[in-house]
């Protein structure tokens, strides 16, 4: 299969006009010992039925939430889509559009993505958000080199538990750069406000807290650690997850300068591992330094309302070396999706999902942690809608084994990530998860663990 | 829907319009009961203030929206350098199914299987098409494969002791190269071009030196033309002990015909949206794969997709990989698009569709040339330049207003002002997905422009006339940005 609309005598007719004898002379710039002499050791192309089937071949080797009904967490939550979602989403006229550079060209998706930026501060309680970045790791790559920029500091301090790959990310990031990446390791799950402290000194960039943390567990100590940061000529960094939002107490009054998080749980499939959503928000004061396209209001010729790519100079096809970020294409269509989503979910509709996924996980921890053999490490810490589970020595392969021969994803192995936590599991439960699927989690956890 | 605004959801919003039953209902304990005694201080006094609507009405709105766009679906859009070609149905198709949509990236490796093979055969089929040895489907789109292959070969240089902190690029380059530099902690030096568009060696001879960690270098260049002397290119690039690396935002020109490893490139990116046809979305997402020779394969950030007794995994324990560059494994959804779209061209497909997006382009720079001047010789690749810059006239801001006035005419414009180095530049790439009647459509649409600007300019100045908006003050909105509805 394939797309090319040019017939063969079309194809003579233009090589006429060209006064060209064949293809092969408009390539005579390519010098003949580099044209490659064999076709490509590719497989034969397809035709679109048979192409069809091996991607169902494909499909069929894996097991999504489909198939199994998922605790798995981690940065990547199995919550509910609306039909809505895709349906719009797909539209022709979003999925194929290009970048909004002519304004009068795009004003669908130029307004799709306004009205997003503006759903994002009206989560976060911040006063810009940006049209997006990649993912929420390099979301907070962007924003720790933000903060650098702004306060011309050279110190950056990482509150553990965060998420690893974002932990990851950020040196990555820092590792070419004049800039220490200092780990301040956690305390009994949660960030270490007194180690926190001592670390805050006054070369400070940023300080980076995600709450909910990567175990599960709501930060309490934000404002206290924001003024600490502030003191120190620093930029509070908060690490957000969208959902929690509808219930939780928002960055913007909790003394952070810029928030950032993961959008995939805003109608993002889970896709293993993408593509998902960077959001970026921040203060004010930060407007002329924010990295990725923002999309701003004015008029056209007649006075009547219009959108259009704004304050350019920031970026790179403007500023080249001098840019805000070297980021060009963002993730456009997925933050359209989250913006469908929040709209047809509304604002009860998300503190609903917030609040049932708080509910559902604080019932099956409660249930896990009077098996025996289990326990909730932090159990006593409040937590939305992830914990913590430290299971009988040895079981947790056996748990993962067996779970997938009940159809049970049971959450995400923390011994990946740290070999202290080797016999602990994250679990995750989202307004998705059934009081059967629940039930049946619990049971393959007691049999397993006797 | 072709009203000249569109209320925003806010002005639409309806307190208690939504009926909110697409979960079940909250039941059992409240937030506050759960989080105990420390939850109060936790919790928000109330929801955020996102907008009310019912389902109809979020239909309506993003429809509405929707006929607001441009789109390739009902566009011709020959913007050089995106490589606008056709983005298939059956891509779509693929990427919804169930087994890989909703699979977690955490998902153990044995019940990935097909993810994994999938993800495994795509690096593999991308390292053949640029003859070279492995491949990283880790970057988010292509000016994220810049900076990782930018950290890459840094790596590279630091473990033989190398510090080399200078990274030149043409002064015809995408604006990324140099911005992604600048991530790197690296300077951007400037090569010039010469007066045919192509990179000056004498230039690059001069700015080579032991600083030197890479020349990023976009064959064919950005005026649509390929670089002859690359292999000369490669050679000074390698005896000053840097490395080469392509941006392959132009392989539309060349799949099947040529390969960057075969010409000398250690490293390249691929824009998986702009040449495998994976859809723009608006800005994204795209995705961005590096391939590098096998020096720097050790390099590569982390995961990696491996197999190993007949088995897929990720590896995560990468000892010389620079790290990540982004959460979990990368833009799978545009992997599947992708993997399906190679699969159905295979190696003749794909080789057809690069002499097919070449021939379209020569065919519309023979048309063209009679009407805007055409600074550059041909045959072009699958792009070319125009300027409108008439000889001895002040056309300052002329490509700004034909680009304009194309949208009267449903067609989006070209790219316009880039590459830098010409005035006035308008770079059109066609693709090999438009008919010969689009083509023709385009060229009479640009020939009525150019009587328009002899007979009657001022309809220039003040286009576009049918479109959804009249002109947009774009001076306004920077001059006081309002960035989200009060």
């Amino acid at each position: 299969m394939d797309y090319v609309q040019i017939t063969d005598s079309q194809r003579q007719q233009m090589l006429a006009t060209i006064g060209a004898g064949s293809i092969e002379e408009l390539l005579r710039d390519i010098p003949p010992d580099v044209r490659l002499g064999r076709p490509l050791d590719l497989p034969a192309g397809l035709t679109e039925q048979e192409a069809r089937r091996a991607v169902r071949e494909l499909a069929g080797e894996s097991r999504g939430a489909d198939r199994l009904a998922c605790f798995a967490g981690g940065g990547a939550y199995d919550h509910y889509i609306p039909a809505v979602v895709d349906a719009l989403a797909s539209q022709g006229q979003f999925l194929t559009a290009y970048t909004p550079y002519q304004a009068e060209a795009s004003q669908g998706s130029l307004q799709a993505f306004f009205e997003f930026q503006t759903l994002i501060c009206q989560l976060t309680g911040l006063d810009v958000a940006n049209a997006s970045l990649y993912e929420g790791a390099s979301a907070l790559a962007e924003a720790v080199l933000m903060a650098v920029d702004d306060t011309g500091h050279r110190r950056v301090v990482l509150a553990e538990p965060l998420h690893p790959h974002y932990r990851r990310v950020v040196q990555t990031y820092m590792a070419d750069l004049p800039v220490e990446c200092v780990v301040v390791p956690a305390k009994a799950g949660q960030a270490d406000l007194d180690a926190l402290r001592t670390a805050l000194t006054d070369d400070l960039a940023a300080l980076v807290v995600q709450s909910p943390n990567f175990y599960g567990l709501i930060e309490r100590q934000l404002p206290v650690l924001a003024e600490a940061v502030h003191a120190a000529g620093g930029a509070m960094v908060q690490v957000f997850d969208p959902i929690s939002l509808a219930i939780l107490r928002r960055p913007g009054s909790q003394g952070v300068d810029v928030a950032v998080g993961e959008g995939q749980p805003l109608g993002i499939p889970l896709s293993f591992g993408g593509p998902y959503l960077g959001l970026f928000a921040c203060r004010q004061q930060y407007v002329r330094r924010v990295p990725g396209r923002l999309i701003g209001q004015t008029t056209d010729a007649q006075g009547h309302r219009a959108f259009c790519l704004t304050l350019q100079t920031r970026e790179q096809h403007i500023r080249r070396a001098k840019a805000t970020s070297n980021i060009c294409t963002n993730q456009g269509l997925m933050a359209l999706r989250a913006a469908i989503y929040l709209a047809a979910i509304g604002p009860h509709g998300l503190a609903n999902v917030a609040t049932v996924s708080l509910q559902r996980a604080h019932a099956l921890a409660r249930r896990i942690g009077e098996l025996p053999g289990y326990a909730l490490p932090f159990g006593d810490q409040p937590f939305f809608r992830e914990f913590v589970v430290r299971c009988p020595t040895g079981a947790v392969d056996r748990l993962f084994d067996a779970g997938a021969e009940r159809g049970l994803l049971p959450g995400v192995k923390l011994g990946a990530f740290d070999e202290s936590l080797a016999d602990c599991v994250l679990v995750a439960c989202t307004e998705k998860r059934t009081e059967a699927e629940m039930d049946a989690l619990v049971t393959l956890l007691a049999e397993v663990g006797r | 829907m072709n009203a000249p605004t569109e209320p925003t959801i806010f002005e639409k919003s309806c307190p208690g319009s939504n009926p909110g039953r697409y979960v079940p209902a909250a039941e059992g304990p409240t937030p506050a009961e759960l989080l105990g005694p420390a939850g109060a201080e936790l919790l928000a006094d109330a929801p955020p203030p996102l907008p009310e609507m019912g389902e109809l009405q979020v239909v309506r709105h993003y429809t509405h929206l929707a006929t607001r766009n441009f789109s390739v679906d009902a566009n011709f859009y020959p913007l050089g350098s995106c490589t606008m070609k056709y983005n298939p149905r059956v891509n779509e198709w693929a990427a919804a199914q169930s087994g890989l949509a909703d699979l977690h990236p955490l998902t153990p490796a044995p019940l990935a299987q097909g993810a994994l093979r999938l993800m495994f055969e795509l690096s593999r089929d991308l390292a053949e098409i640029a003859g070279l040895h492995a491949t990283t489907l880790n970057p988010a789109a292509g000016a994220h494969g810049e900076l990782t292959a930018l950290k890459v070969i840094i790596a590279y240089h630091q473990s033989r002791g190398q510090k080399r902190t200078k990274v030149l690029t043409p002064d015809s380059a995408h604006g990324t190269n140099p911005a992604s530099c600048t991530v790197c902690g690296r300077s951007a030096v400037p090569v010039k071009s010469r007066p045919d568009g192509r990179i000056d060696l004498d230039d690059l001879a001069a700015k080579l030196d032991d600083q030197t960690a890479a020349l990023m270098i976009t064959n064919p260049n950005t005026l649509g033309l390929f670089e002859r002397d690359i292999c000369r290119a490669a050679e000074l690039v390698h005896q000053a002990g840097a490395q080469l690396y392509l941006d392959g935002a132009n392989m539309n020109a060349i799949l099947g015909l040529a390969r960057p490893g075969d010409f000398g490139a250690d490293a390249m990116h691929f824009n998986l949206h702009k040449t495998f046809s994976t859809p723009h979305g608006g800005g994204g997402p795209g995705a961005g794969p590096v391939a590098v020779a096998e020096h720097l394969a050790p390099f590569l950030p982390t995961p990696q997709v491996v197999q190993r007794e007949g088995r897929y995994e990720l590896d995560w324990d990468r000892p010389d990989s620079i790290g990540m560059v982004r959460s979990f494994a990368g833009q799978f959804g545009m992997f599947v698009r992708a993997w399906t779209y190679i699969r159905c061209l295979g190696p003749a497909g794909l080789k057809r569709a690069s002499e097919t997006a070449v021939l379209n382009a020569n065919y519309l720079a023979a048309k063209l040339r009679s009407l805007l001047p055409l600074p550059h010789e041909l045959p072009c690749m699958h792009e070319f330049v125009l300027s409108a810059q008439r000889p001895g006239q002040d056309d300052r801001g002329l490509a700004g207003r034909i680009a304009k006035r194309l949208i009267d005419f449903g067609i989006h414009p070209p790219t316009v002002y880039f590459p830098l180095i010409v005035p006035e530049a308008l770079m059109v790439e066609p693709t090999e997905t438009e008919s010969l009647a689009m083509l023709d459509s385009f060229v009479a649409a640009l020939a009525e422009i150019v009587r328009e600007l002899e007979s009657n300019p001022v309809v220039l100045d003040h286009a576009p006339h049918h479109a959804t908006v009249a002109k947009v003050d774009e001076v306004a909105a920077a001059r006081s940005p309002v960035l989200r509805w009060q």
